[in-house]
């Protein structure tokens, strides 16, 4: 399977965004996103990146005031995710500029967009950034 | 921009924004809901636009966690919306909102099928990511081939076919029938020349899922991965926009040597020596650089690489040096380099040839340690004083799985010296670990004691009680270790405030080996007794009986009596007599009584019998332990190829050089320590129903006003032996109720004791057994049993496995995988990865029969329990006879059928010798439990057979088969066998499958045991050519 869900989730614990690769139902996201929460943001720097639930893994990065989470099986390579998120994080600057918290909330649909662009069934689909973006791009020309 | 007209979204956005409390913020999307929900119910003409909004604020409202249950109809409606924007939206909240088994979904299955073969790529895209993220089994069958034809199209641009790849591998995963094997590895093999990365990168992923599953197949595969990897890894004719901080697709790079680690081995040279070329770049090639990203990215590379060398075996050099980058990683300050370097030393060590290096490097570490300057470099130091738990994690791991009888001390002496700056939450895992190292490999008994006296000295509140019972164990097995252990407890007792769990501790040994020690300074029985009494004001009522034994104890060692030490410790018995608590009360009332018997105590109060040797509790906790901690898969995987497991070496072996004298004994023995001296008078029955029915035999008892009398009464008038057994043994329960818990703590195990899993029964009698009846158990050991049930009709079979787990904790990482012979249809059930405790799981097996073969269908099944990877492969009883039906026939319908069939091919002759001497009834017998039918008085010579049966299988439908057998009265060891049915090789493999059952004797023990996956046993039988049996017979 590979990634398993993608988190956004500022440092009050709000998620701002969510995509899951396996299908939960919403009592178990909502007790999947709690806990990992709980567990992540508590970390301090000097921590490593990856942390041990329940029978995954979760690599995170912090941005500011955002976490991004995302949960992996426990044999996927922790590191390539760990850069997998900053090439997200670097997709969005070059859509956004220097992307906020508030982009992701108030284009949540364009996060989604690109989310879809690069991961598709836990798997990653395109790492290319100018790829990723041309559909955003050729959409926001025809409207 | 597209959303800057949805005005009403980004309000309620920033609505949601300002509320102050989750009270308000749920109001707020309560009152959003009702509206959506009024809009949706009330208006007719909602434009897209509307609706499109309206899907975006659900999506929202779902993401903060409310519950939607309406409006799903109005998403998926937007897939068919002419324009992409609407569409767009339908398609990805669709794939937010819904599952693969939602009804919905299927309505929209033609629209996204004629997205898929449309023109519009951009409709293609959607379409293929929505199925591709929650297509379900539905889809697999009717969207395949479109899918199919998108991914291998060369009109196709590659933005339409990476999405294709990725739906493609969603498809067989919800399918595994949709991809033809046949076809597509060569499918696959031309994919894998794509240039565009984009694509390579989905293909790679679709690739992995399909060599995980059958590497076999896709072998040609195997020199296009390492062409790929070659490219990437030196940069040739890689486009800018996919290198990442100057190295070439990192993810690419990792998918790739992902999927060459899914192939067993590399047998072509070429292919071998220049992977291990790319490799060895790899592994030299990455420098530690400062731009964060640049490192990570290229260690995720080197990690894999170092992972895809694990795996290939390398040559021994490229191993140490694989060893001495770890060694590198696991001392740089970057976290998560030490994480990643100490978890894949951890994996390393299941290289046999390894570990010595790996040690090497640890005897290296453990010389800086000593030097508090270079500490930094160790990972000692780190793993306690550190509060990263992830790392600690992987760091104990580490040491404990490189842990053997050499570097045994210095590692839990290091474990001990850290157990007190360590976090709390590691301590008990700490502990364990340090209790079970200093068992597994002490280099002497003694510094085992001590160990584990530290350990109740520094973590006592972290240690759990076997870890105390485990050294009492050890300490009354051996006899010489009782003085220095008993000295030692003095010792400890002798400090202030000491913990509880030591004063258990030490209170035991004292009570039972003080009085070794009589002669030494400040060990008189009165010193020993006022150092543990000292103790009692402190303790908690759980470990005052403990006391108290203690006093009995060395009030009987105290020869000659001393009047002193005796009436302090009747002045305890009596105060305690009184206690509310019934146990100590209980306790002071009989020590009491019994120590004013004199002599008589001895034997009640003598030293405990040897403990019956079995494996260590605490070696099985930690085993459950890490049972319920997640497991690696890719260590999985390799544990699965060779089935030793580096994180618990072996146990059973003795604990340390010389093993502990064993006692073989008794439950019942050790139920009842003390009457070992009286034991000869009784039989084991009397004993156990002694502890089955204490009540009735007190029922017995002559009535007695005076219950003191009552309970020691017949003791002092020599009453029947069962009366005096009653008494020892109420007695008893109540003096050695401490030692009682040891000892129950320690029986446990013993019921799934044994380490190296042994198979209960002989597998190939049960699987001869199961060939000629239709349910029973096909294999069991201590830990699982399967059972099978099966149904056979005409040349289907439905077969049902019953995995039954024994135990009470869960079977985990179960497998099963049938390996079908050609000629067999099978198609197992989805086998749950994990068996809860005593918990039955079934899984129907369905057969077709397509072809007459007489190859035997293998089961390769897998399980975990704690740590014991255990993989069996057994037969499965879908064997020709199953697919065979008796039919007698007459002689009118026998002869013109025999005449047609007028020799080989279609009719067959052999003289089979070394027959098993057998009657012909008993032979008739035989050939009737295979389901042959015996036609008798067809043939008019008495020492011959007639008999028939019907064939079915999905090629043949339904065959008669004829038998002949000419038996020789005067030599039974030898007969003549006729087959004859109209297909060539159903008369060949049906006369031998025959003959094998003649000649071989199925049901006893001597047939081998774990069954080769080939050919049945095929004992003393001649080269069986038929065509030379036949010339032979001429």
């Amino acid at each position: 399977m590979g990634i398993r869900f993608i988190l956004m989730v500022n440092k009050q614990g709000q998620t701002r965004l969510a995509q899951y690769y396996e299908w939960l139902t919403l009592e178990e996201r909502r007790a999947l996103e709690g806990e990992i929460v709980r567990k992540c943001l508590a970390r301090n720097e000097q921590q490593c990146s990856f942390v041990e639930h329940r029978n995954y893994k979760i690599v995170y990065r912090r941005y500011a005031s955002l976490f991004f989470l995302v949960g992996v099986d426990n044999d996927e390579n922790e590191l390539a995710i760990l850069e997998f998120i900053h090439l997200l994080v670097e997709t969005m600057d070059r859509h956004f500029g220097n992307v906020c918290e508030l982009d992701i909330m108030f284009h949540l649909e364009k996060a989604h967009f690109m989310l879809e662009e690069m991961v598709m069934n836990g798997s990653i689909v395109e790492t290319s950034k100018a790829n990723i973006l041309s559909p955003i791009q050729l959409m926001d020309k025809a409207s | 921009m597209a959303m800057h007209g949805m005005r009403g979204l980004s309000i309620f956005i920033s609505d949601i924004r300002n509320c102050q409390n989750k009270e308000q913020e749920r109001l707020r999307v309560d009152k959003e809901l009702g509206n959506i929900r009024n809009r949706f119910k009330k208006e007719k003409g909602l434009t897209p636009y509307d609706k499109k909004k309206y899907v975006w604020k659900m999506l929202y409202i779902y993401m903060l966690g409310y519950d939607v249950d309406f409006g799903h109809m109005e998403a998926v409606s937007l897939i068919s919306a002419p324009k992409y924007p609407e569409k767009q939206v339908g398609y990805i909240v669709t794939s937010c909102l819904l599952n693969e088994n939602h009804d919905f979904l299927r309505l929209a299955i033609n629209t996204v099928r004629n997205d898929i073969i449309g023109r519009n790529e951009t409709f293609q895209c959607l379409a293929l990511t929505l199925v591709g993220n929650i297509g379900g089994r539905e889809f697999a069958e009717s969207l395949a081939p479109d899918v199919q034809k998108l991914l291998l199209s060369s009109s196709c641009r590659p933005l339409v076919r990476k999405k294709a790849a990725l739906c493609l591998l969603r498809l067989f995963r919800k399918n595994p029938d949709v991809v033809n094997v046949d076809g597509w590895a060569d499918r696959m093999t031309q994919l894998l020349d794509e240039r565009d990365l984009g694509v390579l990168t989905s293909s790679m992923s679709l690739l992995v899922a399909l060599v995980s599953n059958n590497h076999e197949a896709y072998w040609t595969c195997l020199p296009k991965c390492v062409k790929i990897l070659e490219r990437l890894a030196r940069n040739q004719d890689v486009p800018q926009e996919y290198t990442y901080y100057g190295i070439p697709s990192p993810w690419l790079q990792v998918k790739t040597m992902r999927a060459l680690q899914y192939f067993p081995t590399i047998e072509d040279p070429n292919t071998r020596r220049t992977l291990f070329e790319v490799l060895q770049w790899i592994l030299m090639g990455t420098d530690v650089v400062k731009n964060v990203n640049k490192n990570n990215a290229s260690h995720a590379v080197l990690f894999e690489a170092l992972a895809l060398v694990m795996h290939l075996d390398a040559e021994k050099e490229m191993m140490s040096q694989c060893v001495a980058l770890l060694g590198k990683f696991i001392a740089v300050r970057e976290p998560n380099i030490r994480y990643l370097g100490l978890e894949n030393m951890t994996r390393m060590l299941i290289v046999a040839d390894v570990q010595e290096s790996i040690k090497r490097h640890q005897a290296q570490i453990i010389t800086s340690l000593k030097d508090p300057d270079i500490r930094l470099s160790f990972f000692f130091s780190f793993l306690f004083a550190c509060v990263i738990s992830s790392i600690c994690r992987r760091a104990l791991d580490l040491l404990y799985g490189m842990c053997d009888i050499t570097n045994a001390k210095d590692i839990v002496e290091e474990l001990l010296q850290y157990l007190n700056s360590a976090d709390f939450t590691m301590r008990e895992e700490l502990s364990l670990k340090a209790a079970i190292l200093a068992e597994k490999f002490a280099p002497d008994l003694s510094w085992y004691v001590d160990v584990i006296l530290q350990l109740i000295e520094k973590a006592g509140d972290f240690i759990s009680d076997d870890i105390w019972f485990r050294v009492v164990q050890f300490v009354t097995n051996n006899d010489d270790l009782q003085p220095y252990a008993a000295a030692k407890a003095k010792e400890y007792l002798d400090k202030p405030a000491v913990d509880e769990k030591m004063v258990k501790v030490c209170a035991y040994i004292l009570g039972e080996y003080s009085h070794l020690l009589a002669r030494r300074p400040g060990c008189s029985p009165k010193e020993i007794f006022s150092i543990i009494h000292e103790k009692l004001p402190s303790v908690s009522t759980t470990t005052i009986p403990l006391l108290l034994s203690a006093y009995a104890k060395i009030l009987m060692h105290t020869q000659p009596p001393d009047q002193v030490l005796q009436n302090q410790i009747w002045t305890i018995f009596t105060k305690y007599e009184s206690c509310i608590d019934a146990e100590i009360q209980q306790r002071a009332v009989e020590y009491f009584a019994l120590s004013r018997k004199g002599a008589a105590l001895m034997d009640i109060l003598a030293e405990m019998p040897k403990f019956p040797e079995h494996k260590s509790s605490l070696i099985k906790k930690a085993e459950d332990a890490e049972g319920d901690t997640a497991e690696q898969s890719a260590l999985k995987l390799r544990a699965q190829q060779q089935p030793s497991n580096a994180l618990v070496v072996t146990d059973q072996h003795p604990s340390n050089g010389e093993s502990p004298p064993v006692f073989v004994g008794q439950l019942s023995v050790v139920k009842a320590p003390n009457m070992n001296n009286t034991e000869d008078h009784y039989s084991t029955e009397q004993v156990l129903s002694q502890e089955n029915g204490n009540l009735s035999q007190v029922d017995q008892q002559p009535p007695s006003a005076d219950p003191l009398s009552d309970l020691l009464g017949p003791l002092a008038i020599e009453g029947p032996p069962g009366a005096t057994v009653q008494y020892e043994n109420s007695a008893v329960s109540g003096l050695e109720s401490g030692p009682d818990v040891v000892d129950g703590s320690a029986i446990v195990p013993v019921e799934v004791g044994t380490n190296t899993i042994q198979p209960i029964g002989n597998i190939a009698v049960r699987f001869h057994a199961l060939c000629l009846k239709d349910s029973g158990v096909l294999y069991e050991d201590p830990y699982i049993q399967i059972g099978i049930k099966a149904e056979w009709r005409a040349h289907q079979g439905r077969l049902v496995l019953f995995l039954g787990n024994k135990n009470t904790s869960p079977l985990v990482s179960v497998q099963a995988l049938i390996l079908p012979p050609a000629h067999l249809k099978m198609e197992l059930a989805l086998v749950p990865d994990t068996i809860p405790p005593r918990a039955q799981v079934q899984c129907p097996l369905e057969v077709v029969n397509l072809r007459p073969s007489r190859d035997v269908a293998v089961l390769d099944f897998s399980y975990k329990f704690g740590t014991h990877m255990v993989n069996i492969k057994l037969r499965l009883p879908a064997v020709l006879n199953k697919f065979l039906q008796p039919l007698p026939v007459s002689a009118e319908e026998f002869f013109p059928q025999w005449r047609s069939l007028s020799g080989p091919p279609l009719k067959l002759q052999e003289v089979v010798r070394g027959v098993r001497p057998m009657a012909l009834p008993e032979m008739a017998n035989l050939l009737h439990s295979y389901r042959i039918a015996i036609s008798p008085g067809l043939d008019p010579n008495p020492n011959n057979l007639v008999a028939s049966t019907t064939f079915y299988s999905e090629n043949t439908h339904a065959i008669v088969c004829l038998v002949r057998i000419e038996t020789d009265p005067a030599d039974r060891t030898q007969l003549r066998m006729t087959l004859a049915s109209g297909d060539p090789t159903l008369t060949f493999e049906l006369k031998e499958f025959i003959k094998e059952q003649l000649v071989s004797i199925p049901t006893v023990a001597q047939a081998p045991t774990p069954a080769p996956p080939a050919a049945p046993p095929t004992p003393q039988i001649p080269p069986n050519d038929p065509a030379a049996l036949l010339a032979d017979l001429l």
